[in-house]
């Protein structure tokens, strides 16, 4: 079995190791990231992610898995984690949990929706709500490594409110090579300079590159979220063994 | 195992027969989506499926309508989706693998199936053979829906669901086995949820 790997993250077996909160940092109403401190942590590729296990008490276990937020070059693992109100799993982890907490983790997962710096560019990421996360691992990569591969980033959320990593976000943003644009599906504050409305091809255009360009797209959030943009940017003509999509949750039909 | 403080759990529902769920598994009355790019959409008057590769006679094709008169199956399995989610009880109609190897002598032991937009997924073929695996292209009642595989998808209950290829296209016979997309990026490369073989090393 050992020849089926991609990557020399993947390298390392795949055991569950215990995680230890070191910290929370709460970055919307609704989400939180927990900075986990992972005894002999494989590393990973920005794209990756990890499964997480709950034990309760009477044995039952629940599993979940969460985008790694942090960077490769981070020491410590990072998760974002969006509380879905009649969730099992969300709500504690974002909402109970406190530093010091232990729970089990295992990865990294996943060889194909990563990028590295070696990887090129121009680099498309397009991210629906939670589905920033993984992309956001990307961009802290990038920077970490002084990558100046044309990168852009369009953020679609409902309220401004629920916008992550938007400070951070603002100072990646000083880079030239990096843009960023937001939209907003549920109404905008007032002088909200970016898009009101969903991502549609108009929006995938003027974000670009171009697909004359070639970009590798990057495209994660809901489900029907990740369809309408993959679709639209197949319309425009990109490559669709170029867009690498990430679907989390449930359908929404 | 070590202990989450304060995590309870949901209320484990009644209704759900817990000898039904394999490890790690949750129960989901959605239909969540797990796909790797775009979803592509081959209209049906293009639509082939072919069965190619280590088949003495040469590869066999059918067209959708072909395919469409052969002998329909309606079955109902429980599918596991190596995200964690299964779903109890879901009912396909399509044409039984059997049905399409019936004529095909081969000395192939696996099978590399491929489907739309390049995607593979290998499976034993054994583990096609004997009611055991379907092109399925009817799911409840109704077509298949593009983003769940549409218009045909494989459907091997028994394994983890990636080896269900959506937008499926053909099975090419092989005599050595050949890892697919997921197999290659790390999941296991046979998938059965009741061992939980999600990725390479369980
Ligand atoms: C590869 C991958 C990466 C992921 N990365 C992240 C991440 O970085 N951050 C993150 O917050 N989540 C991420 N998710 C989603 C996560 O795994 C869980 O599905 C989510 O936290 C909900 O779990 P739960 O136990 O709280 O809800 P469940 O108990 O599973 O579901 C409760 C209810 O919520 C609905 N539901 C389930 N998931 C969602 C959802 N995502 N959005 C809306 N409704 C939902 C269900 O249909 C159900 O009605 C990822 C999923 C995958 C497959």
């Amino acid at each position: 079995m050992g020849a089926v790997v991609a990557g020399a993250a993947a390298a390392a077996r795949i055991t569950w190791r215990e995680a230890r909160v070191v910290e929370l940092i709460d970055e919307t109403p609704s989400a939180r990231t927990l900075v986990l401190d992972v005894p002999d942590w494989p590393g990973h590729d920005a794209g990756q992610h990890l499964d997480v296990r709950l034990t309760a008490e009477d044995g039952y276990v629940a599993e979940r898995s969460y985008s790694i937020a942090s960077a490769p070059e981070d020491a410590r693992v990072a998760l974002t984690i969006e509380r879905i109100d009649d969730g099992e799993v969300s709500p504690y982890l974002a909402g109970d949990v406190v530093v010091g907490d232990a729970f089990e983790v295992r990865g990294p997962i996943g060889g194909h929706f990563t990028w590295r710096v070696g990887d090129g560019g121009p680099v498309l990421l397009v991210a629906g709500g939670s589905g920033l996360v993984p992309l956001m691992a990307m961009l802290r990569h990038r920077a970490q490594a002084r990558s100046t591969v044309d990168a852009r980033l369009l953020v679609s959320a409902r309220h401004v409110e629920d916008l992550l990593y938007r400070e951070e976000l603002e100072a990646l943003a000083a880079d030239p090579s990096l843009s960023i644009t937001y939209t907003l599906t549920r109404g905008a504050p007032e002088r909200w300079k970016g898009f009101t409305r969903r991502v549609d091809m108009d929006m995938l255009q003027t974000v670009g590159p171009d697909a004359v360009a070639m970009p590798r797209a990057f495209v994660c959030g809901p489900t029907p979220f990740v369809e309408a943009v993959a679709d639209a940017l197949v319309s425009l003509g990109h490559t669709a063994a170029a867009i690498h999509t990430e679907r989390f949750g449930p359908t929404g039909s | 195992m070590p202990l989450s403080r304060g995590f309870h759990g949901r209320p484990r529902r009644p209704e759900v027969d817990p000898s039904r769920v394999p490890p790690g598994q949750y129960v989901t009355n959605d239909f969540p989506v797990l796909s790797a790019g775009p979803t592509p959409r081959t209209p049906l008057d293009q639509w082939s499926f072919t069965v190619q590769g280590a088949v003495d006679g040469g590869a066999k094709t059918w067209t959708w309508e072909e395919l469409n008169a052969l002998p329909q199956e309606t079955f109902t399995v429980d599918i596991h989706c190596v995200t964690k989610w299964s779903k109890l009880g879901t009912t396909w109609t399509g044409v039984s693998v059997d049905t399409l190897l019936e004529d095909v002598a081969t000395t192939a032991e696996y099978v590399s199936v491929y489907a739309d937009g390049g995607y593979t997924t290998n499976v034993p073929l054994e583990d096609l053979m004997d009611g055991k695996a379907w092109v399925a292209h009817t799911f409840e009642g109704e077509p298949l829906e593009p983003a769940h595989g549409g218009p045909a998808r494989l459907v091997v209950p028994h394994l983890y669901f990636w080896k269900s290829a959506k937008w499926v296209r053909g099975l090419d016979l092989t005599i050595d086995d050949e890892p697919g997309f997921w197999e290659l990026a790390g999941y296991h490369n046979y998938g059965d949820p009741w061992r939980e073989q999600r990725y390479w090393s369980d």
